[in-house]
């Protein structure tokens, strides 16, 4: 999510091929650096109810995970 | 031939003094804007942007929320999300086991674009706290925002994922520093009638 924009894709591409994983761990890492949070929408088959895992490090997506989507962090308004 | 000099004069000074008025104001104005550049309105603000990245948002806030959440978002402007916590920060109220059914849980929240987080306990509205949390643009130095449905969804990942965290980060102060509570209580209203509906549409698709 970028302000003024709304989302914007960054980068994508199959973490089981190498080159694209160090792609996407380049970019996940230039965006925690950046200040963003990581979190990927995850949801419960059967119940219906969806929620969201933040991640710190690249090793902790849930693997199969579509997408991963970086915002500003939480600061008090 | 001196009193006509005068008068000429007078005459010209009263002419002049409008646009001599509007010079100096213009120059006040000018200083002005130089002395606080940070509440300029950004100079590449685009509507059709602004529309286009709010629609982008929308359709990816439908994609991470249930079907119940975005058609509440869709009808109402707010999302509901439960407490997770036994007991959040600053929240008295406990699960009143004789009146509530199961999964009622002992608090909730409802997520507004760009205004406080509002606590709530859903057995009886009544409101609890306001979260005042934003998510500031940290790469354009604070010039841009979110999208309304962007700012909904990054509240709702925040919570969902780690609401201790979000919560613990927010200014917390009585429903009424930034939110009518009186609107707030329509919404739970609002909130209540629409459940209602969406039970009666479901049981008559049942039927």
């Amino acid at each position: 999510m970028k302000p003024g924009h709304g989302e914007v894709l960054l980068s994508e591409g199959d973490p089981s091929v190498s080159e694209d994983e160090e792609r996407l761990i380049e970019e996940f890492r230039r965006q925690l650096d950046e200040g963003m949070w990581a979190a990927v929408p995850t949801s419960t088959p059967g119940s219906g109810r969806r929620e969201a895992l933040m991640v710190r490090d690249y090793a902790d997506v849930p693997p199969g995970a579509e997408r991963v989507i970086f915002f500003p962090r939480a600061a008090g308004g | 031939m001196l009193l006509a000099l005068l008068v000429l004069a007078l005459v010209a000074v009263v002419l002049a003094a409008p646009v001599a008025i509007r010079v100096a104001r213009g120059r006040i104005e000018a200083a002005r804007a130089a002395r606080r550049p940070w509440e300029e309105r950004p100079l590449d603000y685009d509507p059709g942007r602004e529309r286009r990245a709010e629609q982008r948002a929308r359709q990816l806030l439908r994609s991470c929320v249930n079907d119940e959440e975005w058609g509440m978002y869709r009808d109402l402007g707010f999302i509901r999300v439960a407490g997770s916590q036994p007991r959040g920060r600053g929240i008295t109220a406990r699960r009143n086991t004789d009146h509530q059914p199961s999964d009622t849980p002992p608090y909730a929240y409802l997520l507004y674009p760009h205004k406080p987080i509002v606590a709530y306990v859903p057995a009886d509205g009544r409101l609890l706290s306001e979260y005042c949390v934003e998510f500031p643009d940290v790469i354009g130095g604070g010039r841009t925002r979110l999208p309304p449905s962007d700012d909904v969804l990054a509240k709702w990942m925040a919570l969902t994922s780690d609401e201790t965290r979000v919560i613990g980060q927010a200014n917390m102060h009585l429903v009424g520093r930034q939110l009518d509570p009186a609107r707030v209580r329509r919404d739970l209203w609002r909130l209540s009638e629409w459940e209602r509906r969406r039970a009666g549409s479901a049981e008559a698709r049942r039927a």
